[in-house]
Parts: structure tokens; sequence; C-alpha cells
């Protein structure tokens, strides 16, 4: 048996909700279960990535662990260490983890120089000037950056590619365990993607670090990931390694999705959406199955429980590791009566055969 | 002289911007025509110049700060030479936008009834009452849930699929034979992608309206578009049909973007991507901008700019080393 110890990252039963403000004067408090009972573990140089529509509580989990947001409730050990919220256990916890976010531009401050802001956290923990100032100009080299020519820059005096190289050289600074990185490359153009996406794999493998890799770019998380936590409305639907998931979604959400993604086939176009409606919102989500209101084998119980992530029946990870929450997922076909008509099954065909 | 099936042509169009840093040359003599029930798609990544282009074709660009040449023409009509009450019954009437983020592009201070109300009634000079029952048709026909309700909601009460739905409501409110669209789906779901895009594509067809489409995501190009023209720094390097330009393209550049373009396949391979960055368009490099990241780059390329050249069947290629 393996002891908490082994796992870098340690997630149990976090929760967390946001208050909204009511519509009119003594109306009800609206609440928007941002992250409902989200539990998860990932061993050491493990990729996860994190997919969902926007709304899931994908960015809410990434700050959870951050401790940026205070939980609710629940349980968070990065290397074996638990998340507090007094200012000495957050400033002990953000040597372990950092982040990287989407806005390459709003995640630096404008008026320091690059090499002032990957100084700035090595000094704050207490490294002397001169040796955050060659840690700083070391990292600059690693993630591809001539120290002498972007040291002294401005965020504005560099492109859109290399403020994210930046960002991710500020996030190394500290030597974390854990990076988390938040849509880190979905602003960028596909070819300066492709290259940071590589520089992320060589530093992992440098630096031997758990990435926590949140986008919404199906394609780009299965590149990337070792496994993978499919979210919908603040709950996980399916996780498991990646190549399981992606082979053989179990529910009918990820299977949504991934069958939501351009075929780049123009004789394979997509002839009917996979799934019709845009994601409810997390304010009042639905009772029981959170996904029934979209999902078109939705039966009477769906309204009912909550379904439990359970092990699928995939033949190729029989240790369990690849789970889903789906009342119908070991449920013989035609055995519940459904709760909506099911719609036409949905195909790609030729455009010859469309005309 | 323009023969009847072709509705939109664009001859040697060149956009510049003056900013601080001197003369931005977005585009740099692109030329294409758009066939009547066409969907051209325009592929590059950004500052490669589609966008410059579709302004150009709505006339949107600030006259103070932009120099424009070339000739566009759009159903006859001289569009750069359009003035006044001409130019208004062109912009929406014959040419009409989908924008990249409906929650900028719709008022926020009027519902979607009045907003799709307000062109109806511009454009047509109908009755307010007509209008509104052409509103409820509009949103109908791209498959928002209860329409009527939804005529009385502002932007901000829509989801972001819903806007964007409500935005292609308002371009189609005024039948125009061709559609503009500048990244209609790039913020959006992957989910709610693919219904706005089947959307688009089902509404263009039974409408037979003309499209130019601009995206960077090939995958999107491949679900909508019939013809494709890939951009780099301004000029068009290849065109053709979308089979013919993604299945085998000749263009060194199209080449690398569809290779560094990521899908699941290609997992635990490692995919070299384009070297080095687009260039400076203050400073564009002689010859063919492309030769310094081209690994197929030789003398010859630093020279004149490599023109398109008929590769076959309309699929044209703008590279010495590709022939």
């Amino acid at each position: 048996m393996a002891s908490a110890n082994d796992y870098m990252v340690d997630v149990a039963g976090l929760r967390k909700q946001f208050h909204v403000r009511p519509e009119r004067w003594g109306a009800k408090p609206r609440v928007v279960h941002a992250v409902s009972d989200i539990s998860f573990k990932l061993r050491p140089g493990v990729t996860m990535g994190i997919v969902g529509e926007s709304g899931c509580g994908k960015s809410t989990v990434a700050r959870l662990l951050m401790g940026l947001v205070e939980a609710d409730g629940g349980d968070v050990r990065l290397a074996g260490q638990r998340l507090g919220y007094e200012p000495a256990q957050l400033k002990a916890v953000r040597r372990k983890v950092q982040m990287v976010f989407q806005d390459s531009f709003a995640s630096l401050n404008p008026r320091m120089t690059v090499e002032a802001s990957l100084m700035f956290g090595p000094v704050v923990h207490g490294m002397p000037r001169a040796e955050a100032r060659r840690n700083a100009h070391d990292l600059l080299a690693r993630v591809g950056l001539e120290p002498a020519r972007f040291a002294g820059r401005y965020p504005h005096e560099v492109s859109g590619g290399q403020r994210q190289r930046v960002n991710i050289a500020r996030a190394l600074a500290l030597r974390p365990e854990v990076v988390i990185f938040d849509e880190a490359v979905s602003a960028l153009d596909k070819s300066v993607e492709i290259q940071v996406l590589n520089l992320l794999q060589d530093l992992k493998a440098e630096f031997g670090l758990t990435y926590l890799f949140i986008s919404h770019d199906l394609n780009v998380v299965q590149y990337i990931s070792d496994q993978v936590l499919v979210m919908y409305l603040g709950k996980i639907v399916e996780i498991g390694p990646v190549q399981a998931v992606y082979e053989h979604p179990a529910h009918p959400y990820t299977r949504a999705l991934l069958a939501s993604m351009p075929s780049m086939d123009p004789r394979r176009r997509t002839v009917a959406p996979p799934i019709v409606g845009d994601p409810p919102s997390p304010i009042d989500p639905p009772s029981g199955c959170r996904f029934r209101t979209r999902c078109p084998h939705a039966a009477v119980p769906c309204a009912e429980a909550e379904p439990m992530l359970v092990r699928t029946h995939t033949q190729t990870h029989a240790d369990g590791s690849h789970q889903a929450a789906c009342h119908m997922l070991n449920a013989a076909p035609g055995s519940w009566q459904p709760l909506v008509p099911t719609p036409p099954v949905h195909t790609r065909t030729t455009p010859g055969a469309m005309a | 002289m323009t023969t009847p099936s072709v509705l939109a042509r664009v001859q040697d169009l060149t956009v510049r911007f003056r900013t601080p840093r001197g003369e931005a040359c977005a585009v740099n003599g692109v030329d294409f025509e758009v066939g009547a029930g066409e969907v051209l798609g325009l592929i590059g990544e950004s500052g490669c110049g589609k966008s410059g282009t579709l302004r150009a074709l709505m006339r949107l660009l600030p006259a103070a700060r932009t120099q424009i040449g070339g000739r566009i023409e759009v159903d006859g009509q001289d569009v750069l030479g359009m003035q006044g009450p001409t130019l208004e019954r062109y912009r929406g009437g014959t040419t009409a936008m989908i924008f990249q983020d409906p929650a900028l592009a719709l008022d926020p201070v009027y519902t979607i009834g009045q907003q799709i109300g307000e062109a109806v009634q511009r454009h047509q000079g109908c009755s307010r009452a007509e209008a509104r029952d052409r509103a409820f048709q509009l949103l109908d026909q791209v498959k928002v849930p209860s329409p009527a309700a939804r005529l009385n909601n502002y932007p901000h009460e829509m989801s972001g699929g819903m806007r964007q739905r409500a935005m292609i409501a308002l371009a189609l409110s005024c039948s125009p034979k061709l559609v503009l669209a500048d990244e209609p789906t790039t913020a959006l779901d992957a989910t709610v992608q693919i219904q706005v895009l089947l959307i688009i594509r089902e509404l263009q067809q039974r409408l037979g309206m003309s499209a130019i489409f601009v995206t960077h995501d090939l995958g999107v190009a491949a679900e909508v578009c019939d013809r494709i023209a890939v951009m780099y720094a301004g000029r068009i390097v290849e065109t053709g049909r979308t089979e013919d330009v993604l299945l085998h393209p000749q263009h060194p550049y199209t080449q690398a973007l569809l290779a560094s373009t990521i899908h699941g396949s290609l997992r635990g391979t490692r995919i070299e991507g384009i070297r080095g960055a687009p260039p400076d368009l203050t400073r564009l490099p002689q010859g063919c901008a492309f030769r310094d990241r081209c690994s197929r780059a030789r003398s010859e390329c630093g020279g004149d700019v490599p023109v398109l050249q008929p590769v076959q069947g309309g699929h044209a290629v703008a590279c010495y080393a590709a022939r």
C-alpha cells in the first residue's frame, strides 16, 4: 500500500462556494457552486490535465491549490504538507507550488524589469540579491531568452510568447515541486504554443516537476498530460490515464466533449452537434447528476441521486484508475425510462453523401 | 469584367497603419475572389493581415490613420469609393460582419430585440412591429431557445453562445449577400463552438450567401470553408480548395503550420514547430517574408517577392522552393 507521503498532490473533498449579490433587495442570496467535493491524488513527476467548459470550476481548483482563495471544506496536501491559510503557512506552501496564468501581460508588474520580476520571489524568501540575480539570468537562459538582451526589458517590450517564457521562469525561480498552468498557452499562436509546450516538457524532466495543466484545448491536454480530469459544473465526471479517457471515454459528457473537436479533415465534417445547449449556470445546478439536463441518456434516477465516481470496465486499466461518475455506466441498455427522448445518432459522413 | 458567379473581388489590396514606430504594412497586395454561395477561409497567425483585410472589406478602418490601396468590388459596386448613404446601405445591407466578441459588439443598453429591430427598420424601412416579427424569426433561425422571451433580454443576460447566436441573427437581419466572420467561435467552449459553426454553415448554404471566414484554427476552417487562403506577413502565400491546402500543402509555411498544430495522435512525439517569430510589420524584409524561418530558403528568396503560381486546379502557391 502506498503511504500518504507518496503523493505530491493529495486533494480530498475540496469544496468552494461563492456568494453572489441577490438580484434584488430581499431576494434569496444566490450561491455559485464552483467546486463541489473534488478529490484526486497525483504522484511526483506526473502531469495532470484538467478539462471542462467555462464555469466548470477548473480555475477555482487551481486557485484553491495555491491558497489564493480559502476553501470551504476539504483537505489539500502538497508534498506531504497540509495547506493552511496563516501567512507563514502560505509562504511555506508558495515555495512548493507556483502558477502560470493565461494573460502573460496582466500577470507581470508593468513597472518591474524582467530581471526584477524574477528576483522578487527569491529575495522575499531570503536569497541574497546577487545570488537572486544570478539565478534570474540562469533561468532566462534556460527558458530560451538571452539574459543580456532580455534582463533589462519591461513586460511591454517583449512579445507574447517571450512574456509567457518570463512567467514560466518566474514560476521556477523558487524551485517549486508543483507548477499549475491555468490556460498558460491558450493565448499564443500555434507555432509559439508548440515551442512553449516543448519547453515545459524539457523543464519538467530537468527539474523533476509535477504539473497541473488546465486548458480548454483537448488536443493540447492529450499531448502533454499523463492523467486527465474532466470537470462539469464543479464536479469530477471522469478521471483516468489520458489514453484510456480519450480512447474509451465512459461519461456521456466526456464523449460529447471529445466529439466536439473540429475534425481537421474537410472530408469528414461534423454533421450534427454532439450535445445541444450551453452549460447551465453553476448557480443552482440541477439536482442529482448535474449533466442530466444536456445528457442524451438521462433517465429518472439521474434526477434523484448524485452519481459517484466508480471504476469503468475498460480492459486496459483494470487497476481502477479510470473512473467515471454516471448512473448509466453499469446499467443495462433500456432498463431505465429515459427523461427525454433520445436524439438521432450523430455520425460523420463524407460531403458527397450529404449532397 | 465580372463574371456573374463572382460576388466579391479584391485586387492588389494594401493596408498601412500609421503607428508611433513608423508605418506598419498590415496587408501587402492581396488578391482574391469569392464566388456566389462560396465560403473562403483566411488563415494565419496574429499580425498576418487577415483581420485588416476583413475590416478593409467592411470599410471599418479609421480613415485618419490608415492608407488603403487597391480595389475592392462587392456585388458589382466599388467599395473603397463609397460615400454617405451608399456606404450605409452597403454596411449591414450588402455585407454584414460577425465579430469575435459579441459582448463588445452588441450594445449593452438595448435589448436584443431592439438591436435587431433597429437594423431591420433602418435598412428595410418597415414598421416597428414588422421589425420585431423579423427579429423573432431570425432568433428562431439561429436556434435560440424560446426566442420570444429572448427578444427582451439584454446582452449581459445571455450566455456567450447565446450572444454569438444573437450576433449572427443581427448580421443576417438584412439578408446580406456577403458575410464577414472574424474568429466568430474563438471565444466559445468546444461544445458550443461546434453548434455555432454548424448553424453558420447551415444558414450560409440554405440562404445561398457568400462568406469570408477569418480564423487561426485549421480545424474550424476544415469544418466550414470551401476554399482557403493562407496569409503570412500581409500576403497570401497559398490558396486553393480546403482539401488541397490542408491535405496537400505546398508552401513551407502552410506545412509548418499544419505540423505544429497539435492533435491527439502526436502524444509522445516531439513536434519541432517553426523557429523564430513573424517579421516586424514596420520593417518587412526584402523578398519572401518567411525566408528567415524557412528550412528550404535559397538565394533567390531574398530577391523579388514570390508571386502566386498555380499548382493545379485552382491551388496556387507563392514560393520558389515549392516549384
